[in-house]
């Protein structure tokens, strides 16, 4: 069994963001890590190669540092990876998703695996829309997945609770937290990885020109959130001091 | 380049003959990465619980790590380890400090309990104990000390005697304080044979007329097992007899030399979390309607802990870097060892520098932390009470402090280091010395480094004047051999420092401004000690005339302008306080 990961590298989740004078986000010295929900899909198509053989290759659109993220990937077990660096002005999903189907068009697979969304920009579109480029069914969102007979029986999240949904194969499943506990890679692992093939490509390499991979969407303006006003303390005896508060709810805050 | 042990001393050095932080490799720095993770979420949860030793519970852990490969870095892959190199080893250990008391557990097993097997082992040995303890399926303790027997460790009373079948050593003695006793499988032990002979042996747990002490109630590391070793004519097979007969001293001393090194490592591990939770408790805490970050003394704290910090952590990897690359040639076990003895002096100045500087940075972080420092529901007060071990066990910091002289005189008087003609050298151009304006190279750090080679010269200095006034009787006067201890520990580091933001300059040096202002900050606080050690040690050595002549060399040495060491610590704080973390 095939299997093809698409993972995203990203700020690391305790990283301070901060705006250049220019607007733009400042990635200058922040320490970068696999998207969490990417752990979970390598994690997965680790899991299913382990069971029924095959192999896992993990994709991803991203600068040159994104290797780092690849080479986690196969630290923890993947065999193969390909990155396609896109030097582009603007991306968005739209570029993304673009790019990423053309490479992945020119593997052999059987699933594709990815996180539900990415923790930077979380627009949660870019497999669904891998998906359909490459005219495959998709499932989102999920916890629970079992492969047999060339279908996937997939758990996901709905509202309220969850819905099993069987999908003939290849598909794209993504992966939400829960799906399983992704491994750390071991040591002999790492030392490994450095040995796997790593294939760099461009989108021009992959036949796709400047007007292919445009961004459709285009950010007019970064800002951070308003600092958080200080909180107030309501001293004074319990029962009074809860009075105090709900007053406090009801006629300040009007949220009660 | 290699450098042979001790030579820092005599030599100026270039950035590029020293391996810093920056240099390691990508798979290095994922291995740092894996280990710190995998010690927050895996371990770090777990500490409180481990703190009151639960029955199975440091094991379990070991065993966690064991699967990642955390216990098997220093054994070769053909008995089941991953021989992932020295340098691989100390990423590890410095990585792994978020455990608290399992990093002990996990030194003591990985280090100071299989090295004496995995560098002294023979065959058969190796065969059978190395795959259990790559994997954690075994766990080891290394009990050297006796009750009577602590810092003058070949003093053991412990006492063994071949069985009349010849097939037995009969073990009659006892061991203090050992580290994982509670629970390992494997000891490595000393005894002395018919009384004299000083052997190493390996004790299996279920040894007949071997048995435990009490666990002790010590004041840290409350997780750790530390308890003594029985021996009642106990029965070794002559099969676990490790090394030669008469030759435990090689591996006693051998082991703790890379001991040594992974204990400096794990308090430059240490003393980097503790950077970043005082940063992050000075930013948090208010007082006077301001954060504690914004007072001026706080910063002064957190701008000093981090300096020490980045001096350590400079010290470690240079050591380790260059411990690396010694190894490349090295195959046998015996190899390894003297590669690594090479360095003693390194590894002693690793354990002192690095025991000292995270004992100075917990201490402040209690005192950042004010009252809620002083209970224990802040990890301030455990990081307080686990630190102060460090400067006590693999040698006290008193014994490394005279194996540093000690060494160097020994290797002098070899031949081995060319001390005596620096020495008479500098004896000849003395009366003309002075403190050289710096010469500026269009490189940073220019007075720094003329200060560093007036360093020097002041070590070989009070060091030739030492050695010619008492020859072979200069280890009665502890006091200079301290003094002598404390100059090339502080040479050693300031240079580290140093060369580091050096070396990161010559890169980049956008990056490099906080590593430049660290190491200005490190030697300008650090540089007047040696002047009043020296003088210290000139006042004792020589009177009259021959006083004043020599104390007015030393002055003239150490003459330099002092820097504005207040504003370049506002400096360092601010981004300390920036980033919520040790960050250079
Ligand atoms: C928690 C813990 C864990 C330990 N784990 C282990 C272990 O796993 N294996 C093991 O073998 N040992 C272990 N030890 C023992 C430790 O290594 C010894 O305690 C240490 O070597 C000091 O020996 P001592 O306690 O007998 O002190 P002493 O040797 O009695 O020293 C007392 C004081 O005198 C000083 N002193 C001694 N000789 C000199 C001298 N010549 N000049 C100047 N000053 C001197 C010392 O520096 C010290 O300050 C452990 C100890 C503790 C507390």
């Amino acid at each position: 069994m095939k299997i093809v990961v698409c993972l995203k590298q990203t700020f690391d989740t305790e990283a301070k963001i901060t705006i250049n004078p220019d607007g733009k986000i400042n990635d200058q010295g922040v320490s970068l890590i696999m998207n969490p929900y990417d752990e979970f899909a390598v994690e997965e198509a680790l899991r299913l190669q382990e069971k029924n053989g095959g192999e896992v290759t993990v994709v991803s659109v991203g600068g040159a540092k994104a290797q780092d993220a690849l080479r986690q990937a196969l630290a923890m077990g993947a065999d193969k990876a390909v990155l396609v660096t896109a030097e582009l002005a603007a991306m968005d999903e739209y570029s993304t998703a673009t790019i990423l189907a053309k490479a992945i068009a020119g593997l052999e697979y059987d699933l594709i695996i990815g996180g539900f969304r990415a923790v930077d920009d979380g627009s949660a579109q870019v497999a669904g829309r891998v998906a359909e480029i490459l005219g495959l069914p998709v499932v989102n969102v999920v916890t629970k997945l079992e492969v047999a007979d060339g279908k996937a029986l997939a758990t996901r999240e709905i509202e309220g609770g969850s819905e099993v949904v069987e999908v003939p194969l290849p598909a794209v499943i993504t992966a939400q937290k829960g799906l399983n506990e992704p491994r750390y890679p071991s040591m002999k692992g790492i030392m490994k990885a450095k040995k796997k093939p790593m294939e760099k490509k461009d989108p021009a390499g992959l036949g796709l020109d400047a007007a292919a991979v445009a961004a459709r969407v285009c950010a007019l303006e970064y800002f951070l959130p308003a600092p958080r006003a200080a909180g107030k303390i309501i001293p004074g005896e319990p029962a009074e001091a809860t009075a105090a508060l709900v007053r406090a709810l009801r006629e300040e805050a009007r949220i009660i | 380049m290699l450098q042979k042990g001790g030579n820092f001393l005599l030599e100026a050095l270039n950035a590029a003959d020293v391996f810093t932080p920056e240099d390691i490799s990508d798979e290095h720095r994922m291995i740092a990465g894996t280990v710190a993770d995998f010690a927050l979420n895996e371990l770090a949860p777990r500490v409180e619980e481990l703190e009151h030793q639960p029955a199975g519970l440091m094991r379990e852990l070991l065993v966690k790590a064991g699967e990642l490969g955390l216990l098997s870095a220093d054994v070769p892959e053909e008995y089941g380890g991953s021989d992932l190199g020295k340098l691989a080893s100390i990423i590890i250990t410095e990585n792994i400090v978020a455990g608290g008391s399992f990093a002990l557990g996990h030194g003591a097993h990985t280090g100071i309990g299989s090295l004496p097997i995995v560098l002294f082992g023979n065959e058969e040995q190796k065969k059978r104990y190395l795959p259990g303890l790559a994997s954690g399926d075994l766990i080891a303790a290394y009990a050297l000390t006796e009750p009577n027997a602590g810092s003058d460790a070949l003093s053991a009373r412990t006492k063994a005697v071949l069985s009349a079948d010849g097939k037995h050593y009969i073990l009659n003695g006892e061991k203090m304080f050992i580290t994982n006793a509670g629970f390992a499988d494997v000891f490595i032990t000393y005894a002395k044979v018919d009384g004299d002979k000083f052997t190493a042996f390996i004790v299996d747990r279920n040894t007949p007329g071997f048995s435990l002490g009490a666990e002790e109630n010590k004041m840290g590391i409350k997780g750790s097992s530390t308890r003594s070793l029985i021996f009642e004519d106990a029965k070794v097979p002559v099969e676990n007899v490790l090394g030669e007969i008469g030759r435990g001293h090689v591996i006693a001393f051998n082991i703790l030399n890379i001991g040594r090194l992974k204990l400096g490592a794990g308090c430059s591990g240490s003393a980097k979390m503790a950077i970043g939770l005082a940063a992050k408790y000075a930013l948090q805490r208010q007082q006077f309607n301001l954060p504690i970050a914004k007072f001026g003394l706080i910063r002064q704290k957190l701008a000093r802990m981090i300096t020490e910090a980045y001096a350590a952590e400079s010290v470690i990897y240079r050591l380790a870097g260059m411990i690396e690359e010694s190894m490349e040639d090295k195959a046998t076990g015996a190899e390894i060892a003297a590669a690594i003895e090479e360095y003693a002096i390194e590894c002693s100045i690793a354990k002192v520098f690095g025991s000292e500087v995270l004992d100075y940075i917990v201490d402040e972080l209690v005192q950042i932390h004010g009252g809620y420092g002083y209970i224990q529901e802040y990890p301030a007060e455990r990081l307080y009470r686990d630190s102060r071990i460090n400067r006590i066990f693999e040698g006290t910091n008193e014994i490394n402090r005279l194996i540093i002289p000690a060494t160097l005189v020994r290797r002098a008087m070899k031949g081995q280091l060319a001390l005596l003609p620096a020495a008479k050298a500098l004896a000849g151009e003395v009366l003309n010395l002075r403190a050289a304006a710096p010469e500026e190279d269009g490189r940073p750090l220019a007075e720094e480094r003329t200060m560093l080679a007036m360093a020097k010269k002041l070590f070989l200095l009070v060091g030739g004047q030492a050695v010619e006034k008492y020859m072979d009787k200069l280890a009665r006067e502890e006091e200079i051999i301290g003094i002598l201890a404390d100059l090339a520990i502080q040479i050693y580091a300031m240079e580290s420092a140093v060369l580091r933001a050096l070396k990161a300059w010559e890169a980049g040096p956008a990056g490099a401004q906080m590593k430049l202002d660290l190491a200005r900050a490190f030697v300008f606080d650090h540089y007047p000690q040696l002047e009043k050690w020296a003088k210290e040690a000139i006042c004792f050595l020589f009177d009259g005339d021959m006083l004043r002549t020599q104390l007015s060399i030393v002055k003239r040495l150490c003459k330099h302008q002092p820097a504005d060491l207040i504003g370049l610590r506002r400096q360092i704080a601010a981004r300390l306080l920036e980033a919520e973390k040790y960050v250079v």
